[in-house]
């Protein structure tokens, strides 16, 4: 039975028929009727954020951390624009979210009307898919459909631009039904003798290693699931990438820790030297691979990945196989325990042998200080202080990111929400406002840094009226750290614009927003500072002041390989590591 | 350590520009607004090659048009290209036709040339020996109407070229498979 109703009220409908219970959003003339639309109705609660960037970001943190559709309502022209960052941070991370633009009337289109702008244009190159609805008939399937898209195959973010005459119209709504898409078909079940060869590599590996990414996260928690037990019972090393956190507990010994540009020595290595790589749901990105041509170059490898796209992209493997992550990992699974499948017992103990000597070499130990706060440190004792708890961790862009990675270790998945793809600065705190409204209870962490938190501060305002009690862990090093450190390696410690200067007071500033203000900066009252921060039943502001000196170790330098990597008690020297080719690159 | 290791590396061909390779595509498409935008956007966003692109709807009812493609580069870089195509939601189908082989390509050139004379009576001969039509005349000019492989019209604008060639217009390829099966 189809019922007749506006166009706003159908976008409310679809969104309950498809089971959001939250949208994030900020009203104005467009999408007056929508608004009018969620007034009138209490299934879908609306978050109110304090700008449209901080939006989509909150969706993607909620998104993240619940595998559900991230949703988000913002008005034309300036709402939209604001919107893109956003959108294209959930295209560069494969986050299913939809955000819902309003549009001037049909009539009134490319006449450069107030607040007009080519939504659908801009967003073109920052979504999955977009769409302007311009006639009622076309929005129940354009919003049931959205859906899925946004939802499946490699996720990410939709746009639905719908003209304000269309949110007026009334027409007859439809309900989601089961059919089938017109063109959009991914493949989720991957080639059964494709995954049979990939066992029977592994089976004759001598130093294998699993490297995994973001895909696993997104293919939910069965992938998560089977990719413990496949590795439990390979016994091979594992290693993700940033995205890929959680996927596979930190606590175990198969675990090398994070690769890549900051990864540990361990993981590098073991990239660089492995005999067979099985890359699964992980995209050969140029902050894992290094210098390409000097790529593990002596391996084979597998790749797994529900977008045929991502194989063969960047790095050329032996075996590519196109499937939803959960199902081949399943069927690898089953493939390894019913054959007499077992791995080379032997080269497995000599290659882990190896590995335990790279271990050693503690890649991750920094000098601790009684004076000042280490930020390395800083994430040690929050993490201690939280690991017994339901925890999330976000994080803004920069130093503080990686040393998050690093030392903040995760057991679990969808706990780890950071910007992967685009870096961006002013993430973590709306997206950590999407976690916690989320999981109320649950403890919800921003390890910031003093330049990002600026960047959307204003969500501030959104954490304390909707009683979110998200805590920001500010490393505050008065630097751009980041910027900084690329600074003293590559330009001759000649520090460009990277000081923060004329910083806020973060403890005046939160009490300014209504929420807790806290500043710690002696190594000595760090624990009991953190406590009382977990302890307070509110938004908080924890300035932690740490070293501004500190460089984030290790490190393998733009245009290097795998196995050139430097470490902390190696830089001595930096200034002179990078080649005029390295500089280049980003 | 420190040996930056210059294998024979699997890789090296999609870094290197050397064996660049010229390839037909054909997408079908759901004939929705934005959708050649979605197509050429990925070409200029990803720094792709279009060479020739025609688009025209060729299944009314179905909402269905065809794409077709003329791009070169490498062969993985040729390949990536596909699955770019294959990913974007109104894509049916995208068919590399040099790969599949056996395809028919044909464009069609309207070309105009002016002249007095000999090179008048030469035109017509020409126009002749490449079955072009003569499809509009003055004292002074003709309209020839040709169609044919790219390299064909290629050839017979180049012969023009002496003879008063005024301006071109192509259509750019057109490509179907041979035999009974679709495309
Ligand atoms: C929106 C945006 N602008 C610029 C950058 C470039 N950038 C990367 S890290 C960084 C510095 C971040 O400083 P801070 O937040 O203090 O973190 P720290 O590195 O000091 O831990 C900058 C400017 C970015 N990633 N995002
Ligand atoms: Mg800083």
């Amino acid at each position: 039975m189809s019922e007749t109703m506006t166009g706003a009220e159908m976008i409310i409908r679809a969104l309950q028929d498809q089971g959001v219970e939250h949208i994030f959003g900020y009203p104005g003339g467009a999408v007056l009727p929508i608004y009018d639309a969620i007034f009138q109705q209490d299934k879908v609660k609306h978050i109110l954020v304090r700008h449209e960037q901080g939006a989509v970001h909150a969706a993607e943190g909620y998104a993240r951390s619940t595998g559900k559709v991230g949703c988000v309502l913002v008005t034309s022209g300036p709402g939209a624009t604001n919107a893109v960052t956003g959108l294209t941070d959930a295209l560069l991370d494969s986050i299913p979210v939809i955000v819902f633009t309003g549009q001037v009337p049909t009539y009134l289109i490319g006449s450069d009307a107030f607040q007009e702008c080519d939504t659908v244009g801009i967003t073109r190159h920052c979504t999955k898919h977009n769409y302007l609805v311009k006639r009622i008939e076309d929005l129940p399937r354009v919003l049931h459909e959205a859906f899925y898209v946004a939802a499946n195959g490699r996720p990410g973010p939709v746009v639905i631009d719908v003209p304000k005459d269309v949110q007026f119209a009334k027409g007859k709504y439809s309900r989601p039904t089961n059919a089938e898409h017109k063109t959009y078909h991914p493949k989720v079940d991957g080639d059964l003798a494709q995954i049979e060869r990939a066992v029977d590599l592994m089976m004759k590996a001598k130093r294998p290693i699993f490297y995994t990414g973001g895909g696993v996260i997104n293919a939910g928690p069965a992938a998560s699931a089977a990719l413990r037990e496949l590795v439990r019972m390979t016994g091979f090393p594992i290693t993700s990438t940033l995205m890929g956190l959680g996927a596979y507990p930190a606590s175990d010994p198969q675990w090398l820790g994070m690769l890549g540009m900051h990864g540990t020595y361990e993981a590098n290595n073991a990239m660089h030297d492995c005999d067979l790589m099985i890359a699964i749901g992980s995209r050969f990105d140029d902050r894992i691979t290094g210098r390409l041509d000097a790529f593990s170059p002596g391996s084979k490898k597998i790749h797994i990945d529900i977008d045929p796209s991502s194989i063969n992209k960047n790095v050329m493997v032996d075996l590519g196989i196109i499937g939803d992550c959960a199902h081949v990992l399943e069927d690898m699974v089953r493939l390894w325990r019913s054959g007499a499948h077992k791995a080379d017992e032997k080269a497995l103990a000599a290659w882990w042998k190896q590995i335990d000597q790279w271990r050693a070499r503690k890649s991750l130990a920094f000098r601790p200080s009684k004076e000042t706060i280490k930020p390395q440190h800083a994430v040690q004792r929050l993490y201690e202080l939280t690991k017994n708890r339901d925890t999330y961790i976000t994080t803004e862009v920069g130093q503080h990111q990686m040393w998050a990675a690093q030392h903040y270790h995760f057991e679990e998945p969808n706990r780890w929400m950071t910007s992967g793809g685009l870096g961006t600065m002013g993430y973590g705190l709306p997206a950590a406002i999407g976690v916690q409204l989320a999981h109320p209870k649950a403890l919800v962490v921003d390890i910031a840094g003093e330049a990002s938190i600026l960047m959307n501060i204003q969500e501030m305002s959104t954490a304390v009226q909707h009683r979110l009690p998200v805590k920001i862990f500010i490393l505050n090093n008065e630097y751009m750290g980041m910027v900084r450190q690329w600074q003293e390696l590559l330009h001759g410690g000649r520090y460009s614009h990277s000081y923060s200067e004329s910083l806020p007071d973060f403890v005046k500033l939160a009490e300014a927003y209504g929420a807790v203000g806290m500043r710690c900066s002696d190594p000595a009252e760090l624990d009991a500072a953190i406590i009382k921060m977990i302890e307070t039943p509110a938004p908080v502001i924890f300035d932690c002041v740490v070293d501004k000196a500190e460089n984030c170790f290790p490190m393998i330098p733009s245009g290097k390989a795998h196995n050139e990597m430097i470490l902390a008690d190696m830089d001595d020297d930096i200034g002179s590591v990078i080649d005029s080719k390295g500089k280049m690159l980003v | 350590m420190n040996s930056p290791v210059s294998p024979p590396s699997p890789y090296s061909s999609a870094i290197g520009k050397s064996n660049v390779e010229t390839h037909t595509l054909s997408v079908l498409v759901d004939n929705e607004p934005g959708v050649l935008a979605r197509v050429v956007g990925l070409f200029s966003g990803r720094g792709y090659n279009i060479e020739s692109l025609t688009v025209a709807e060729v299944a009314h009812g179905e909402h269905l048009s065809r794409i077709t493609i003329v791009t070169s580069g490498t062969p993985e870089a040729i390949e990536q290209i596909g699955h770019q195509l294959d990913r974007l939601v109104p894509v049916h189908t995208v068919t590399d036709l040099t790969l599949a082989g056996r395809a028919i390509e044909r464009e069609l050139a309207l070309v105009k040339v002016r002249g007095k004379g000999e090179n008048r009576v030469e035109a017509l001969r020409l126009a002749d020996a490449f079955r072009a039509k003569v499809i509009d005349a003055t004292t002074e000019s003709f309209v020839l109407e040709l169609t044919g492989a790219t390299r064909k019209i290629d050839d017979f604008v180049e012969l023009m070229r002496g003879i008063g060639l005024v301006e071109v217009a192509r259509t750019g390829i057109a490509a179907i498979r041979r035999g009974p099966e679709p495309t």
